[in-house]
Protein backbone atom coordinates (compact mmCIF):
# COMPACT_ATOMS: atom_id res chain seq x y z
CA UNK A 1 0.00 0.00 0.00
CA UNK A 2 1.18 3.38 -1.04
CA UNK A 3 2.66 5.39 1.83
CA UNK A 4 0.62 8.28 2.92
CA UNK A 5 1.87 11.07 5.24
CA UNK A 6 1.11 13.97 7.22
CA UNK A 7 -2.46 15.34 7.43
CA UNK A 8 -3.84 12.88 4.71
CA UNK A 9 -2.39 9.95 6.26
CA UNK A 10 -3.62 11.09 10.11
CA UNK A 11 -7.20 11.63 8.46
CA UNK A 12 -7.30 7.93 6.36
CA UNK A 13 -5.51 6.08 8.82
CA UNK A 14 -7.16 7.26 12.33
CA UNK A 15 -9.79 9.95 12.10
CA UNK A 16 -12.04 8.07 8.91
CA UNK A 17 -12.07 4.45 11.06
CA UNK A 18 -12.63 5.91 14.45
CA UNK A 19 -14.95 8.51 13.21
CA UNK A 20 -16.92 5.93 10.89
CA UNK A 21 -17.33 3.64 14.20
CA UNK A 22 -18.62 7.20 15.95
CA UNK A 23 -21.08 8.13 13.59
CA UNK A 24 -22.51 4.56 13.84
CA UNK A 25 -23.21 4.47 17.33
CA UNK A 26 -24.56 7.61 16.86
CA UNK A 27 -27.12 6.51 14.48
CA UNK A 28 -27.77 3.17 16.24
CA UNK A 29 -28.26 5.35 19.48
CA UNK A 30 -30.79 8.14 18.16
CA UNK A 31 -32.92 4.62 16.66
CA UNK A 32 -32.82 3.55 19.71
CA UNK A 33 -33.76 6.81 21.28
CA UNK A 34 -37.16 6.98 18.90
CA UNK A 35 -38.02 3.36 19.67
CA UNK A 36 -37.52 3.56 23.51
CA UNK A 37 -38.94 6.79 23.61
CA UNK A 38 -41.93 6.54 21.46
CA UNK A 39 -44.63 4.19 24.11
CA UNK A 40 -45.17 7.52 26.50
CA UNK A 41 -45.31 9.57 23.31
CA UNK A 42 -48.19 7.38 21.85
CA UNK A 43 -49.72 6.96 25.28
CA UNK A 44 -50.06 10.56 25.56
CA UNK A 45 -50.78 11.29 22.51
CA UNK A 46 -54.26 8.23 23.41
CA UNK A 47 -54.63 9.90 27.02
CA UNK A 48 -55.52 12.94 25.19
CA UNK A 49 -57.64 11.45 22.35
CA UNK A 50 -55.47 13.15 20.01
CA UNK A 51 -54.01 12.12 16.46
CA UNK A 52 -49.87 12.56 16.66
CA UNK A 53 -47.84 12.27 13.34
CA UNK A 54 -44.91 10.48 12.67
CA UNK A 55 -42.74 13.74 12.46
CA UNK A 56 -44.17 15.09 15.42
CA UNK A 57 -43.77 11.79 17.37
CA UNK A 58 -40.00 11.86 16.03
CA UNK A 59 -39.36 15.05 17.36
CA UNK A 60 -40.99 14.51 21.07
CA UNK A 61 -38.90 11.28 21.25
CA UNK A 62 -35.93 13.15 21.15
CA UNK A 63 -36.97 16.57 23.29
CA UNK A 64 -38.32 14.71 26.52
CA UNK A 65 -37.48 15.83 29.87
CA UNK A 66 -36.89 12.64 31.49
CA UNK A 67 -36.52 10.26 28.70
CA UNK A 68 -35.96 6.47 28.30
CA UNK A 69 -33.24 7.38 26.43
CA UNK A 70 -31.94 10.31 26.69
CA UNK A 71 -30.60 11.65 22.86
CA UNK A 72 -26.93 12.36 22.12
CA UNK A 73 -27.65 16.05 21.88
CA UNK A 74 -29.58 16.50 24.92
CA UNK A 75 -26.52 14.62 26.70
CA UNK A 76 -24.48 16.77 24.67
CA UNK A 77 -26.37 20.07 25.85
CA UNK A 78 -26.36 18.70 29.40
CA UNK A 79 -22.69 17.94 29.61
CA UNK A 80 -21.98 21.56 28.10
CA UNK A 81 -24.34 23.38 30.67
CA UNK A 82 -22.79 21.51 33.54
CA UNK A 83 -19.17 22.14 32.81
CA UNK A 84 -18.95 24.60 30.47
CA UNK A 85 -21.45 27.21 32.41
CA UNK A 86 -21.19 26.40 35.65
CA UNK A 87 -18.63 27.53 38.16
CA UNK A 88 -16.13 24.64 38.71
CA UNK A 89 -16.89 24.94 42.69
CA UNK A 90 -20.59 24.91 41.54
CA UNK A 91 -22.08 21.52 43.39
CA UNK A 92 -23.88 21.51 39.68
CA UNK A 93 -20.48 21.28 37.89
CA UNK A 94 -19.38 18.26 36.37
CA UNK A 95 -16.06 19.55 36.48
CA UNK A 96 -16.51 19.65 40.16
CA UNK A 97 -17.74 16.14 40.46
CA UNK A 98 -15.21 14.68 38.16
CA UNK A 99 -12.16 16.16 40.17
CA UNK A 100 -13.72 14.21 43.35
CA UNK A 101 -13.93 10.97 41.26
CA UNK A 102 -10.42 11.35 39.77
CA UNK A 103 -8.44 12.63 43.34
CA UNK A 104 -10.16 9.36 44.85
CA UNK A 105 -9.41 7.26 41.42
CA UNK A 106 -5.30 8.57 41.40
CA UNK A 107 -5.00 8.09 45.96
CA UNK A 108 -6.12 4.44 44.97
CA UNK A 109 -4.28 3.93 41.80
CA UNK A 110 -0.99 4.80 43.00
CA UNK A 111 -1.78 2.32 47.00
CA UNK A 112 -2.49 -0.24 44.34
CA UNK A 113 0.11 -0.28 42.20
CA UNK A 114 2.38 -0.01 45.60
CA UNK A 115 1.03 -2.78 47.33
CA UNK A 116 0.57 -4.88 43.85
CA UNK A 117 4.52 -4.37 42.99
CA UNK A 118 4.92 -5.19 46.70
CA UNK A 119 3.18 -8.24 46.80
CA UNK A 120 4.45 -9.50 43.52
CA UNK A 121 8.23 -8.98 44.80
CA UNK A 122 7.61 -11.20 48.07
CA UNK A 123 5.51 -13.87 46.01
CA UNK A 124 8.85 -14.07 43.32
CA UNK A 125 10.93 -14.19 46.22
CA UNK A 126 9.93 -16.52 48.15
CA UNK A 127 8.18 -20.03 47.76
CA UNK A 128 6.18 -20.24 51.16
CA UNK A 129 4.44 -16.52 50.25
CA UNK A 130 3.91 -17.57 46.25
CA UNK A 131 1.81 -20.86 47.69
CA UNK A 132 0.21 -18.75 50.58
CA UNK A 133 -0.74 -16.08 48.93
CA UNK A 134 -1.70 -16.14 45.58
CA UNK A 135 -4.88 -17.80 45.91
CA UNK A 136 -5.64 -14.75 48.58
CA UNK A 137 -4.76 -13.08 46.13
CA UNK A 138 -7.34 -14.62 43.59
CA UNK A 139 -9.97 -14.99 45.81
CA UNK A 140 -10.11 -11.29 46.66
CA UNK A 141 -11.28 -10.42 43.36
CA UNK A 142 -14.14 -13.10 43.66
CA UNK A 143 -15.58 -11.02 45.96
CA UNK A 144 -18.48 -8.52 44.50
CA UNK A 145 -17.41 -5.19 44.77
CA UNK A 146 -20.54 -3.88 44.97
CA UNK A 147 -21.22 -6.04 47.94
CA UNK A 148 -17.89 -5.02 50.02
CA UNK A 149 -17.74 -1.40 48.95
CA UNK A 150 -20.48 -0.33 51.24
CA UNK A 151 -18.76 -2.38 54.11
CA UNK A 152 -15.65 -0.52 53.90
CA UNK A 153 -17.12 2.78 53.89
CA UNK A 154 -19.21 2.44 56.54
CA UNK A 155 -16.79 0.45 58.71
CA UNK A 156 -14.12 3.17 58.16
CA UNK A 157 -16.90 5.66 58.51
CA UNK A 158 -17.08 4.23 62.49
CA UNK A 159 -13.82 4.79 63.55
CA UNK A 160 -14.24 8.30 61.80
CA UNK A 161 -12.60 8.00 58.52
CA UNK A 162 -14.07 9.36 55.69
CA UNK A 163 -13.71 11.42 52.84
CA UNK A 164 -11.15 10.18 49.72
CA UNK A 165 -9.90 7.33 52.02
CA UNK A 166 -12.40 5.36 51.84
CA UNK A 167 -12.94 5.80 48.34
CA UNK A 168 -9.65 5.22 47.40
CA UNK A 169 -9.10 2.00 49.79
CA UNK A 170 -11.99 0.59 47.13
CA UNK A 171 -9.72 1.76 44.13
CA UNK A 172 -6.80 0.47 45.77
CA UNK A 173 -8.79 -2.82 46.91
CA UNK A 174 -9.58 -3.48 43.05
CA UNK A 175 -6.16 -1.95 41.34
CA UNK A 176 -4.23 -3.92 43.22
CA UNK A 177 -4.76 -7.04 41.31
CA UNK A 178 -3.74 -6.75 37.60
CA UNK A 179 -0.27 -4.91 38.76
CA UNK A 180 0.20 -8.25 41.03
CA UNK A 181 -0.38 -10.84 38.75
CA UNK A 182 1.49 -8.93 35.85
CA UNK A 183 4.33 -7.99 37.92
CA UNK A 184 5.28 -11.87 38.96
CA UNK A 185 4.95 -12.70 35.39
CA UNK A 186 7.39 -9.57 34.68
CA UNK A 187 9.89 -10.57 37.13
CA UNK A 188 9.41 -14.09 36.01
CA UNK A 189 10.16 -12.86 32.82
CA UNK A 190 14.21 -13.27 32.30
CA UNK A 191 15.12 -15.95 30.17
CA UNK A 192 17.22 -18.48 31.79
CA UNK A 193 20.71 -16.93 29.74
CA UNK A 194 20.30 -13.34 31.57
CA UNK A 195 19.89 -15.13 34.70
CA UNK A 196 22.48 -17.72 34.10
CA UNK A 197 25.17 -14.12 32.92
CA UNK A 198 23.96 -12.58 36.45
CA UNK A 199 25.39 -15.94 38.07
CA UNK A 200 28.37 -16.04 36.47
CA UNK A 201 28.99 -12.73 38.16
CA UNK A 202 28.86 -13.52 41.51
CA UNK A 203 25.55 -11.43 41.75
CA UNK A 204 23.82 -10.94 44.52
CA UNK A 205 19.68 -11.30 44.73
CA UNK A 206 19.56 -7.81 45.01
CA UNK A 207 21.77 -7.07 42.27
CA UNK A 208 19.64 -9.35 40.06
CA UNK A 209 16.70 -7.86 41.02
CA UNK A 210 17.20 -4.44 40.21
CA UNK A 211 19.82 -5.15 37.19
CA UNK A 212 17.28 -7.73 35.58
CA UNK A 213 14.79 -8.86 36.94
CA UNK A 214 13.42 -5.04 37.81
CA UNK A 215 14.45 -3.94 33.98
CA UNK A 216 12.06 -7.13 32.99
CA UNK A 217 9.31 -6.63 34.26
CA UNK A 218 8.63 -2.28 33.12
CA UNK A 219 6.86 -3.56 30.35
CA UNK A 220 4.67 -5.86 32.28
CA UNK A 221 3.94 -3.32 35.32
CA UNK A 222 3.30 -0.38 32.21
CA UNK A 223 0.26 -2.88 30.67
CA UNK A 224 -1.65 -3.60 34.46
CA UNK A 225 -1.31 -0.35 35.44
CA UNK A 226 -3.23 0.72 32.60
CA UNK A 227 -5.84 -2.02 33.02
CA UNK A 228 -5.72 -0.96 37.03
CA UNK A 229 -5.73 2.58 36.18
CA UNK A 230 -9.41 2.20 34.42
CA UNK A 231 -10.76 -0.32 37.04
CA UNK A 232 -9.43 1.94 39.96
CA UNK A 233 -11.79 4.71 38.48
CA UNK A 234 -14.32 2.14 38.80
CA UNK A 235 -13.70 1.52 42.26
CA UNK A 236 -14.07 5.35 42.84
CA UNK A 237 -17.36 5.59 41.63
CA UNK A 238 -18.84 2.49 42.97
CA UNK A 239 -17.06 3.88 46.64
CA UNK A 240 -19.35 7.46 45.85
CA UNK A 241 -22.44 5.56 45.91
CA UNK A 242 -23.24 4.54 49.48
CA UNK A 243 -21.52 7.86 50.95
CA UNK A 244 -24.52 9.19 50.69
CA UNK A 245 -24.24 11.06 47.19
CA UNK A 246 -22.39 13.46 48.43
CA UNK A 247 -20.18 14.12 45.67
CA UNK A 248 -18.73 12.65 42.39
CA UNK A 249 -19.40 11.46 39.80
CA UNK A 250 -20.74 7.98 41.50
CA UNK A 251 -22.96 10.49 43.13
CA UNK A 252 -24.42 12.24 40.18
CA UNK A 253 -25.55 9.16 38.93
CA UNK A 254 -26.97 7.89 42.12
CA UNK A 255 -28.97 11.84 42.15
CA UNK A 256 -30.12 10.56 38.73
CA UNK A 257 -31.34 7.91 39.36
CA UNK A 258 -32.97 8.89 42.62
CA UNK A 259 -35.35 12.09 40.45
CA UNK A 260 -35.34 9.92 37.14
CA UNK A 261 -32.66 12.45 35.59
CA UNK A 262 -31.66 10.43 32.96
CA UNK A 263 -30.28 13.10 30.85
CA UNK A 264 -27.73 13.70 33.59
CA UNK A 265 -27.16 10.15 34.44
CA UNK A 266 -26.01 9.45 31.04
CA UNK A 267 -24.00 12.40 31.08
CA UNK A 268 -22.11 12.11 34.20
CA UNK A 269 -21.72 8.34 32.93
CA UNK A 270 -20.04 9.82 29.37
CA UNK A 271 -17.93 11.88 31.80
CA UNK A 272 -16.68 8.85 33.53
CA UNK A 273 -15.98 7.30 29.78
CA UNK A 274 -14.12 10.10 29.00
CA UNK A 275 -11.94 10.44 32.19
CA UNK A 276 -11.33 6.67 32.08
CA UNK A 277 -9.60 7.18 28.52
CA UNK A 278 -7.87 9.96 29.35
CA UNK A 279 -6.10 8.03 32.57
CA UNK A 280 -5.24 5.33 30.10
CA UNK A 281 -4.07 7.49 27.65
CA UNK A 282 -1.72 9.20 30.51
CA UNK A 283 -0.32 6.36 31.35
CA UNK A 284 0.14 5.02 28.05
CA UNK A 285 2.30 8.47 27.11
CA UNK A 286 4.43 7.49 30.04
CA UNK A 287 4.74 4.03 29.18
CA UNK A 288 6.17 5.11 25.52
CA UNK A 289 8.30 7.65 27.33
CA UNK A 290 10.00 5.72 29.71
CA UNK A 291 10.00 2.73 27.08
CA UNK A 292 11.90 5.05 24.44
CA UNK A 293 14.44 6.08 27.41
CA UNK A 294 15.21 2.38 27.99
CA UNK A 295 15.87 1.73 24.29
CA UNK A 296 13.00 -0.78 24.65
CA UNK A 297 10.92 1.16 21.05
CA UNK A 298 12.55 1.29 18.13
CA UNK B 1 51.87 -24.64 32.14
CA UNK B 2 50.22 -25.22 34.86
CA UNK B 3 46.96 -27.33 34.31
CA UNK B 4 43.66 -24.77 34.74
CA UNK B 5 41.47 -27.60 34.49
CA UNK B 6 41.29 -31.28 35.57
CA UNK B 7 38.24 -33.26 35.34
CA UNK B 8 38.20 -37.29 36.71
CA UNK B 9 35.46 -39.67 35.79
CA UNK B 10 33.27 -37.06 35.62
CA UNK B 11 29.44 -38.19 35.48
CA UNK B 12 26.51 -36.04 35.47
CA UNK B 13 22.68 -37.70 35.62
CA UNK B 14 19.75 -34.97 34.96
CA UNK B 15 16.68 -36.83 36.71
CA UNK B 16 13.72 -35.49 34.42
CA UNK B 17 10.24 -36.55 33.86
CA UNK B 18 11.17 -39.33 31.43
CA UNK B 19 13.65 -40.79 34.09
CA UNK B 20 16.97 -40.36 34.48
CA UNK B 21 19.32 -38.78 31.49
CA UNK B 22 23.32 -39.39 31.35
CA UNK B 23 24.13 -36.41 29.89
CA UNK B 24 27.73 -37.18 31.23
CA UNK B 25 30.11 -40.21 31.37
CA UNK B 26 33.42 -40.74 32.44
CA UNK B 27 35.46 -37.25 31.42
CA UNK B 28 38.54 -37.16 31.81
CA UNK B 29 40.05 -34.07 30.67
CA UNK B 30 42.90 -31.70 31.83
CA UNK B 31 43.51 -28.14 30.00
CA UNK B 32 46.76 -25.93 30.29
CA UNK B 33 46.72 -22.26 30.82
CA UNK B 34 46.64 -21.14 27.31
CA UNK B 35 45.25 -23.36 25.69
CA UNK B 36 42.27 -23.03 23.10
CA UNK B 37 40.47 -25.86 23.47
CA UNK B 38 37.43 -27.25 21.29
CA UNK B 39 34.51 -29.57 22.20
CA UNK B 40 32.84 -30.89 19.33
CA UNK B 41 29.75 -33.34 18.50
CA UNK B 42 26.34 -33.17 18.00
CA UNK B 43 23.30 -32.33 19.76
CA UNK B 44 22.99 -34.77 23.03
CA UNK B 45 26.79 -35.25 23.45
CA UNK B 46 27.17 -33.03 26.51
CA UNK B 47 29.59 -30.16 25.19
CA UNK B 48 27.46 -27.65 26.40
CA UNK B 49 26.58 -29.69 29.82
CA UNK B 50 30.03 -30.02 30.13
CA UNK B 51 31.14 -26.46 29.82
CA UNK B 52 28.52 -25.42 31.98
CA UNK B 53 29.61 -27.45 34.87
CA UNK B 54 33.46 -26.04 34.09
CA UNK B 55 31.04 -22.96 34.59
CA UNK B 56 29.14 -24.37 37.63
CA UNK B 57 25.88 -23.72 36.38
CA UNK B 58 25.72 -27.18 36.59
CA UNK B 59 26.77 -29.75 39.41
CA UNK B 60 28.66 -33.41 38.65
CA UNK B 61 26.49 -35.78 39.91
CA UNK B 62 30.39 -38.15 40.40
CA UNK B 63 34.03 -37.59 39.64
CA UNK B 64 35.92 -34.63 40.88
CA UNK B 65 36.69 -31.59 38.76
CA UNK B 66 38.91 -28.63 39.57
CA UNK B 67 39.27 -25.22 37.49
CA UNK B 68 42.22 -23.28 38.95
CA UNK B 69 42.85 -25.63 41.32
CA UNK B 70 39.97 -25.16 43.15
CA UNK B 71 36.32 -26.17 42.79
CA UNK B 72 34.22 -24.69 39.76
CA UNK B 73 31.87 -22.70 42.26
CA UNK B 74 35.17 -21.42 44.77
CA UNK B 75 36.30 -20.32 40.82
CA UNK B 76 32.87 -19.20 39.63
CA UNK B 77 33.10 -16.94 43.39
CA UNK B 78 36.96 -15.49 42.55
CA UNK B 79 35.39 -14.72 38.82
CA UNK B 80 37.63 -16.80 37.26
CA UNK B 81 35.98 -16.93 33.92
CA UNK B 82 33.90 -14.94 31.05
CA UNK B 83 30.91 -16.38 29.76
CA UNK B 84 29.74 -16.36 26.08
CA UNK B 85 26.62 -17.92 25.43
CA UNK B 86 25.11 -19.17 21.81
CA UNK B 87 23.15 -15.72 21.85
CA UNK B 88 24.72 -12.17 22.21
CA UNK B 89 22.41 -12.41 25.87
CA UNK B 90 22.85 -9.05 26.04
CA UNK B 91 20.28 -6.46 28.27
CA UNK B 92 18.18 -4.60 26.05
CA UNK B 93 17.37 -1.73 28.14
CA UNK B 94 21.12 -1.38 28.47
CA UNK B 95 23.23 0.34 25.74
CA UNK B 96 26.15 -1.35 24.27
CA UNK B 97 28.85 0.62 27.33
CA UNK B 98 25.85 -0.44 29.42
CA UNK B 99 26.14 -3.92 28.87
CA UNK B 100 29.92 -4.41 29.36
CA UNK B 101 29.60 -2.08 32.10
CA UNK B 102 26.98 -4.60 33.73
CA UNK B 103 29.65 -7.31 34.96
CA UNK B 104 31.60 -4.40 36.43
CA UNK B 105 29.01 -3.15 38.13
CA UNK B 106 28.01 -6.25 40.03
CA UNK B 107 31.76 -6.50 40.94
CA UNK B 108 31.72 -3.03 42.61
CA UNK B 109 34.27 -1.27 40.23
CA UNK B 110 34.36 2.72 40.22
CA UNK B 111 32.96 4.57 37.40
CA UNK B 112 35.82 5.67 36.41
CA UNK B 113 37.44 2.87 36.71
CA UNK B 114 34.49 1.20 34.36
CA UNK B 115 34.57 3.25 31.48
CA UNK B 116 38.43 2.89 30.63
CA UNK B 117 37.35 -0.97 30.96
CA UNK B 118 34.61 -0.38 28.45
CA UNK B 119 36.68 1.78 26.70
CA UNK B 120 39.61 -0.90 26.32
CA UNK B 121 37.31 -3.41 25.74
CA UNK B 122 35.23 -1.71 22.87
CA UNK B 123 38.80 -1.37 21.39
CA UNK B 124 39.50 -5.25 21.51
CA UNK B 125 36.53 -6.25 19.22
CA UNK B 126 36.85 -3.20 17.19
CA UNK B 127 33.08 -1.68 18.69
CA UNK B 128 34.60 1.74 19.47
CA UNK B 129 32.23 4.10 18.95
CA UNK B 130 29.01 2.23 19.44
CA UNK B 131 28.62 2.43 23.27
CA UNK B 132 26.00 4.82 23.28
CA UNK B 133 23.97 2.63 20.70
CA UNK B 134 21.33 0.15 21.84
CA UNK B 135 21.33 -3.96 21.16
CA UNK B 136 18.89 -3.46 18.64
CA UNK B 137 20.52 -1.18 16.54
CA UNK B 138 23.46 -3.27 15.83
CA UNK B 139 23.94 -6.34 13.66
CA UNK B 140 24.15 -10.17 14.87
CA UNK B 141 27.87 -10.53 14.53
CA UNK B 142 28.30 -7.11 16.19
CA UNK B 143 26.28 -7.96 18.94
CA UNK B 144 27.43 -11.41 19.68
CA UNK B 145 31.13 -8.89 19.94
CA UNK B 146 29.69 -7.17 22.20
CA UNK B 147 29.07 -9.80 24.73
CA UNK B 148 32.48 -10.91 24.27
CA UNK B 149 33.64 -7.98 25.25
CA UNK B 150 31.70 -8.07 28.18
CA UNK B 151 33.41 -11.27 29.33
CA UNK B 152 36.41 -9.82 28.85
CA UNK B 153 35.88 -6.36 31.06
CA UNK B 154 37.11 -7.54 33.95
CA UNK B 155 40.12 -9.83 33.06
CA UNK B 156 39.43 -13.35 33.71
CA UNK B 157 41.74 -16.18 33.17
CA UNK B 158 39.62 -18.03 31.17
CA UNK B 159 36.77 -17.74 27.91
CA UNK B 160 34.40 -20.60 27.75
CA UNK B 161 32.26 -20.02 24.46
CA UNK B 162 29.05 -22.16 24.05
CA UNK B 163 28.58 -22.16 20.51
CA UNK B 164 29.08 -18.39 20.33
CA UNK B 165 28.76 -17.72 16.88
CA UNK B 166 26.23 -20.76 15.82
CA UNK B 167 23.46 -18.30 14.81
CA UNK B 168 25.59 -16.26 12.61
CA UNK B 169 25.56 -16.55 8.88
CA UNK B 170 29.10 -18.27 7.51
CA UNK B 171 30.35 -14.95 6.36
CA UNK B 172 29.86 -13.00 9.71
CA UNK B 173 31.38 -16.40 11.27
CA UNK B 174 34.50 -16.62 9.06
CA UNK B 175 35.27 -12.66 9.95
CA UNK B 176 34.76 -13.12 13.92
CA UNK B 177 36.54 -16.34 14.26
CA UNK B 178 39.69 -14.61 12.82
CA UNK B 179 39.37 -11.81 15.03
CA UNK B 180 39.07 -14.41 17.68
CA UNK B 181 42.45 -16.00 16.96
CA UNK B 182 43.77 -12.28 17.23
CA UNK B 183 42.20 -11.80 20.30
CA UNK B 184 43.49 -15.01 21.84
CA UNK B 185 47.29 -14.31 20.12
CA UNK B 186 46.57 -10.98 22.14
CA UNK B 187 44.94 -11.75 25.31
CA UNK B 188 46.53 -15.00 25.84
CA UNK B 189 43.73 -16.71 27.75
CA UNK B 190 42.32 -20.10 28.17
CA UNK B 191 39.47 -20.74 25.76
CA UNK B 192 36.81 -23.65 25.88
CA UNK B 193 34.79 -23.48 22.92
CA UNK B 194 31.74 -25.46 22.30
CA UNK B 195 31.12 -25.87 18.59
CA UNK B 196 29.30 -28.61 16.02
CA UNK B 197 31.53 -27.06 13.03
CA UNK B 198 34.63 -28.82 12.12
CA UNK B 199 36.04 -26.27 10.11
CA UNK B 200 35.42 -24.22 12.75
CA UNK B 201 36.85 -26.24 15.54
CA UNK B 202 40.31 -27.37 13.48
CA UNK B 203 40.71 -23.62 12.29
CA UNK B 204 40.58 -22.45 15.82
CA UNK B 205 41.78 -24.98 18.19
CA UNK B 206 45.07 -26.13 20.03
CA UNK B 207 43.15 -29.04 20.97
CA UNK B 208 39.74 -30.75 19.86
CA UNK B 209 37.86 -32.93 22.64
CA UNK B 210 35.49 -34.88 20.00
CA UNK B 211 32.19 -36.09 22.19
CA UNK B 212 29.87 -38.60 21.37
CA UNK B 213 26.04 -38.85 22.37
CA UNK B 214 24.18 -40.95 24.82
CA UNK B 215 26.10 -41.24 27.65
CA UNK B 216 27.39 -38.03 26.54
CA UNK B 217 31.28 -39.33 26.99
CA UNK B 218 34.59 -37.89 25.40
CA UNK B 219 35.79 -40.20 22.51
CA UNK B 220 38.57 -38.58 21.26
CA UNK B 221 40.96 -35.82 21.26
CA UNK B 222 43.09 -34.64 18.59
CA UNK B 223 45.80 -32.22 19.00
CA UNK B 224 45.88 -29.43 16.39
CA UNK B 225 48.39 -27.16 16.17
CA UNK B 226 48.48 -24.92 12.89
CA UNK B 227 50.93 -22.70 14.35
CA UNK B 228 50.34 -19.49 15.63
CA UNK B 229 49.18 -17.28 11.57
CA UNK B 230 46.24 -18.83 10.78
CA UNK B 231 44.81 -16.74 7.88
CA UNK B 232 41.26 -18.51 6.39
CA UNK B 233 43.08 -19.75 3.77
CA UNK B 234 44.97 -22.41 5.86
CA UNK B 235 41.59 -23.95 5.36
CA UNK B 236 42.48 -25.34 1.73
CA UNK B 237 45.82 -26.74 3.23
CA UNK B 238 46.23 -30.60 3.51
CA UNK B 239 47.77 -30.25 6.94
CA UNK B 240 43.81 -28.76 7.61
CA UNK B 241 41.74 -30.83 5.59
CA UNK B 242 43.62 -33.66 7.49
CA UNK B 243 43.13 -32.76 10.98
CA UNK B 244 39.23 -32.16 9.80
CA UNK B 245 39.32 -35.69 8.32
CA UNK B 246 40.78 -36.88 11.43
CA UNK B 247 37.56 -34.85 13.40
CA UNK B 248 34.98 -36.57 11.11
CA UNK B 249 36.14 -39.90 11.19
CA UNK B 250 36.41 -39.56 15.04
CA UNK B 251 32.79 -38.17 15.39
CA UNK B 252 31.53 -41.59 12.91
CA UNK B 253 33.16 -43.97 15.20
CA UNK B 254 31.17 -42.47 18.14
CA UNK B 255 28.25 -43.00 16.35
CA UNK B 256 27.77 -39.27 15.48
CA UNK B 257 26.33 -39.85 12.23
CA UNK B 258 23.52 -42.23 13.18
CA UNK B 259 19.84 -42.00 12.82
Amino acid sequence: MQQRRGISSFFFDRLLPVGTVVAFLLVLWYGFAMLLNAPFERDQAARANAEISTSQLIQNTLSQDRPVLPAPHQVADEIWKTTALKKITSKRSLVYHGWITISSTLLGFAMGTALGILLAVLIVHSRVLDKSLMPWIITSQTIPILAIAPMIIVVLNAVNISGLLPKALISAYLSFFPVAVGMVKGLRSPDLMHLDLMRTYNASRSQVFWKLRWPSAVPFLFTSMKVAVAISLVGAIVGELPTGAVAGLGARLLTGSYYGQTIQIWSALIAAAVVAAVLVTLVDLVSRIVMKRMGMVR
Amino acid sequence: MSVVIDAKDLDLTFQTNDGPVHALSNINLQVETGEFVSFIGPSGCGKTTLLRVIADLEKPTGGTISVNGVSPEQARLARAYGYVFQAAALYPWRTIGGNISLPLEVMGISKAERAELIRKNLELVNLTGFDKKFPWQLSGGMQQRASIARALSFDPDMLLMDEPFGALDEIVRDHLNEQLLKLWAQTKKTVVFVTHSIPEAVFLSTRIVVMSPRPGRIHEIIDCNLGDDRPLDIRETPEFLEIAQQVREGLRQGHSYDD
